[in-house]
C-alpha cells in the first residue's frame, strides 16, 4: 500500500515508492495548504449539508466524510484537459472542479437531477445507479483514443478520463465490463476505486474476494492500492497514473483503502450493523488530522488554521442562505430535455398540466 | 421514381448505413460479429472493409458494455450505431438504456444529447432456438427519453436508418428479421417521409388495420383476402412505435369506425393495449365497435415448432375483422 504521510503527520518515501514520490517534489508550500484547505471545505460542506437535510432542507444527503484525502488528492492530479466520471459522493472532487456546490444540494433538495455542464466542467454528472458511470468514462476515453489524443506528446491536447467508483459497485457487472473494454482499446483512464469498506451496510468481504486493487489484473488492467487517507498518495499516485494514461500506457486502477467516518446517507443508521471501536479506528486515521499534524510540524501556524475555520463558516453561512432561497422548479423543468426535438406526447401532456394548474386560478 | 434500385431490406439497410458513414465520419458501427462476418445476418457485410476497423468493430460479448461504452462515446461526440445480435440478447443492456441513455439528456438539462442508434434484428418465424424471436419494443416504448421505431420495407429501411443516425436522440431500432430477404424497390432520390410518420399503405372504407414490422407484410395479406370476401381494409404502416402517429390512425378511424391493432408482441401492456385505449379517447363517438388486438398470447416465446400457431396470421386477422364487423 503506497502511503507517504503517516497518521502522526510524518512525510516518508519509501525507496520501492520513489517513482510516485518524484510527484510531490513539484508540490509547493501553498499546494499543501490548498490541499488542507479544500479538504476542510468540503468537510464543512458536508457536516452543513448533513444538518441542512436533518432541518428538512435536503430531501438526502450522502456524507463523504472520511474520505477527503482520496478525493481531493486525486482531483487536483486531474489535467486541465481531462474528464471526471464521478459516483454520487465525490464532493470533494466537485471542489477541485470548481463546481458550483448549490449544484449538487439543488440536486439533494430535488430541484434537479444534476444539471451542470459536463463538457465545460469536464466533471460529468452525478451517477445514482452504480458502476453505470464507469462505462460511460471507458466509453468517453475510447474516444479520446479514436480522436488520436493520446500519447502525441502535445500536453495542450492529450488527455484522459478517471471514473470514480465504490467498493460495493466492484460487483456490478458494468465494472468488470468496463475493465475489459478499457483493456482490449487500450483506453487511457484511470479506475479510481475508493474502498470506504461499507456498501451501506454491507461490508467489502461481501463484494469481493480478492483484493480490490487485483480486480482489474484478469482483463489487463494491472493496479495498485494507496493510503486513501493520505492526500499524497493519493495526488502523487493519481498525478503518476493519469500522466502516464494520457501518453498512452493504457487503462489502470487505483484502489484507495478508506473508511466511510459517516452514515451511507441520512437515511442510514451504521450502528446498525458496525461497532463504535471500529469506527474509532478510522477516526485516529481521519485524513483531515493527520495532514494538519503534518502542516504544524512544519511550520504553519495558528492563522491559518482560524482562517480555515472563519472561511468554513462562511461557507456554511452562504449554503445555508441560498439553500432556503431554492424556490421549486417550473413545472417545464419536468417536460423539458426529454427529447431534442418536439414529441407530440410530452408537448400535449406539458400543455394540459399548465393548464389544469391555471384551472386553479394560480393558488395550486 | 427516377433513381430507383430493388434491394432486399438487410441490403437496404446495409446501404443506408453505407450512406450515413460517407457523410458524417463520426458514425462508428459497434456490435457483435458485424467486423468481417457482416453480422449474424449480414447487414453490416462489406462496412468493415470499406471504411475500416477504426469504424466498424467487433464488440465483447457484453451488451451492457456496447450500450455502456456508445453513451461515452456520444458524449465525445461520436454518433454510434450499436448492433445487438438478436432481440433476446437486449436485456443485459437494458440497465445501460433505460436509466442512462434515455435519461441523460434530462439529468443533464440538455447540455448532454444521446445519439446513439441501437439496431435489433426483431421478431419469430424463423425456427430458431429461445430468445432469438422476441418482441421487446414495449419495453422501450415505454420509456421517456428514447424514440423507438420500425421498417417494413426496403424503402423505409433505408431511409429510416439515415433519419435515425441523423437524431439527435437515442432510437431503438427494430428490423424485422424473418423479413431481411423480402426484396423491394428504394428509391434513392430522397424521404418519402418523417421517422415518426405513420403511413396509410393501402386504402380501404371498412376497417382500419394498424401494424408494424413484419407484421404489416401479413396485415397487406389479409387486407388482400378480405378483398376477395368484398370487404375494404385500410392498413396502416406505423413505421413509429414511440412516438406514434396517432394522427394518421385516427383520421383514418373517423373514415372506417372500426380498428384492429396486429402485432408479433404478447398483447397485455403492448403497443397495441395503448392504440386502443388512444383511440377510445381521441374518436369514442367514431367507433362502431371495439378495438380489437391480434398479437402473440401472454406466454414466453414458444418453441419453433408452435411459433406458427403463437404468431399471428392472415386468418387471425380475419377473425378479428369479422368481429369488430359483427358489431
Amino acid at each position: 500500500m503506497v502511503q507517504f504521510l503517516s497518521p502522526e503527520g510524518d512525510v516518508r518515501v519509501p525507496a520501492q515508492w520513489a517513482e510516485y514520490g518524484e510527484h510531490l517534489k513539484s508540490l509547493t508550500e501553498a499546494d499543501y495548504l490548498k490541499f488542507y484547505r479544500e479538504m476542510a471545505r468540503c468537510r464543512r460542506f458536508d457536516n452543513e449539508a448533513t444538518a441542512l437535510q436533518r432541518q428538512g432542507q435536503l430531501g438526502l444527503w450522502i456524507p463523504a466524510i472520511g474520505q477527503e484525502a482520496a478525493q481531493i488528492g486525486s482531483g487536483f492530479a486531474v489535467g486541465p484537459n481531462d474528464h471526471i466520471f464521478p459516483s454520487y459522493r465525490e464532493h470533494g472532487v466537485a471542489i477541485t472542479h470548481d463546481i458550483d456546490l448549490m449544484s449538487i444540494l439543488k440536486m439533494l433538495r430535488g430541484v434537479n437531477h444534476g444539471g451542470w455542464n459536463p463538457d465545460e466542467t469536464r466533471f460529468h454528472l452525478y451517477a445514482i445507479v452504480l458502476g453505470t458511470q464507469v462505462l460511460h468514462a471507458t466509453g468517453y476515453a475510447m474516444g479520446v483514443k479514436f480522436d488520436g489524443k493520446v500519447g502525441t506528446g502535445n500536453l495542450d491536447e492529450d488527455l484522459a478520463v478517471i471514473s470514480y467508483f465504490g467498493d460495493g459497485a466492484t460487483a456490478e457487472g458494468d465494472v468488470s465490463e468496463s475493465f475489459l473494454f478499457a483493456a482490449i482499446n487500450h483506453a487511457p483512464i484511470v479506475f479510481f476505486c475508493q474502498n470506504n469498506q461499507w456498501a451501506i451496510s454491507s461490508r467489502v468481504t461481501n463484494q469481493t474476494k480478492v483484493p480490490l486493487y487485483q480486480r482489474g489484473a484478469g482483463f489487463g488492467v494491472p493496479g495498485i492500492r494507496i493510503d486513501g487517507n493520505d492526500v499524497l498518495a493519493s495526488y502523487a499516485v493519481t498525478k503518476k497514473h493519469m500522466n502516464d494514461a494520457r501518453e498512452g500506457a493504457g487503462p489502470f486502477m487505483i484502489e484507495a483503502l478508506t473508511y466511510r467516518i459517516g452514515a451511507h446517507t441520512t437515511s442510514d443508521d451504521p450502528t446498525k450493523y458496525r461497532d463504535d471501536e471500529e469506527v474509532a479506528y478510522w477516526k485516529a486515521r481521519d485524513p483531515l488530522d493527520r495532514l494538519e499534524k503534518f502542516l504544524r510540524k512544519n511550520g504553519i501556524n495558528q492563522d491559518f488554521f482560524d482562517q480555515v475555520a472563519h472561511d468554513g463558516e462562511v461557507l456554511s453561512e452562504e449554503i445555508r442562505k441560498a439553500t432556503f432561497a431554492l424556490g421549486n422548479p417550473p413545472i417545464e423543468t419536468m417536460f423539458q430535455h426529454v427529447y431534442s426535438q418536439q414529441h407530440p406526447l410530452i408537448d400535449e401532456q406539458m400543455a394540459w398540466l399548465k393548464n389544469y394548474e391555471e384551472s386553479f386560478g394560480g393558488e395550486a | 421514381m427516377s433513381n430507383s434500385v430493388e434491394l432486399p431490406i438487410a441490403k437496404a439497410i446495409n446501404a443506408g448505413l453505407r450512406e450515413a458513414m460517407r457523410k458524417d465520419p463520426k458514425v462508428l458501427l459497434f456490435g457483435e460479429d458485424i467486423a468481417e462476418l457482416g453480422g449474424v445476418f449480414r447487414v453490416t457485410e462489406g462496412l468493415h472493409a470499406e471504411f475500416g476497423p477504426g469504424r466498424v468493430q467487433n464488440s465483447p460479448i457484453a451488451e451492457s458494455g456496447i450500450i455502456g461504452t456508445s453513451i461515452g462515446l456520444a458524449m465525445r461526440g461520436y454518433r454510434p450505431v450499436a448492433e445487438i445480435q438478436f432481440d433476446g440478447f437486449i436485456f443485459p443492456a437494458f440497465n445501460q438504456i433505460v436509466t442512462q441513455l434515455a435519461k441523460l439528456q434530462n439529468r443533464s438539462e440538455g447540455y448532454l444529447q444521446m445519439p446513439v442508434v441501437i439496431r435489433v434484428p426483431v421478431g419469430g418465424g424463423i425456427g430458431a432456438v429461445e430468445h432469438h424471436s422476441e418482441s421487446p419494443e414495449a419495453y422501450f416504448a415505454h420509456t421517456a427519453g428514447l424514440r423507438v421505431v420500425s421498417p417494413s420495407n426496403p424503402n423505409d429501411a433505408y431511409w429510416m436508418i439515415q433519419q435515425a443516425i441523423e437524431s439527435t436522440d437515442p432510437v431503438l431500432f427494430f428490423e424485422p428479421k424473418r423479413r431481411y430477404w423480402q426484396k423491394g424497390p428504394v428509391n434513392l432520390d430522397g424521404a418519402s417521409s418523417s421517422l415518426h410518420q405513420a403511413r396509410v399503405i393501402r386504402q380501404g372504407t371498412d376497417v382500419t388495420l394498424v401494424a408494424y414490422g413484419q407484421m404489416v407484410t401479413v396485415a397487406l395479406q389479409a387486407a388482400e383476402f378480405a378483398q376477395e370476401e368484398g370487404r375494404s381494409i385500410e392498413v396502416i404502416d406505423m413505421r413509429s412505435i414511440s412516438p406514434i402517429d396517432f394522427a394518421t390512425i385516427i383520421e383514418s378511424v373517423k373514415k372506417t369506425g372500426r380498428l384492429v391493432v396486429a402485432h408479433e408482441d404478447s398483447t397485455f401492456v403492448s403497443v397495441s393495449s395503448e392504440i386502443a385505449a388512444r383511440v377510445s379517447e381521441l374518436a369514442f363517438y367514431h367507433l362502431e365497435a371495439p378495438v380489437i388486438r391480434v398479437g402473440g398470447f401472454d406466454v414466453p416465446y414458444p418453441p419453433a415448432k408452435l411459433e406458427e400457431l403463437f404468431l399471428p396470421d392472415a386468418d387471425r386477422i380475419l377473425d378479428a375483422v369479422d368481429r369488430v364487423l359483427a358489431f
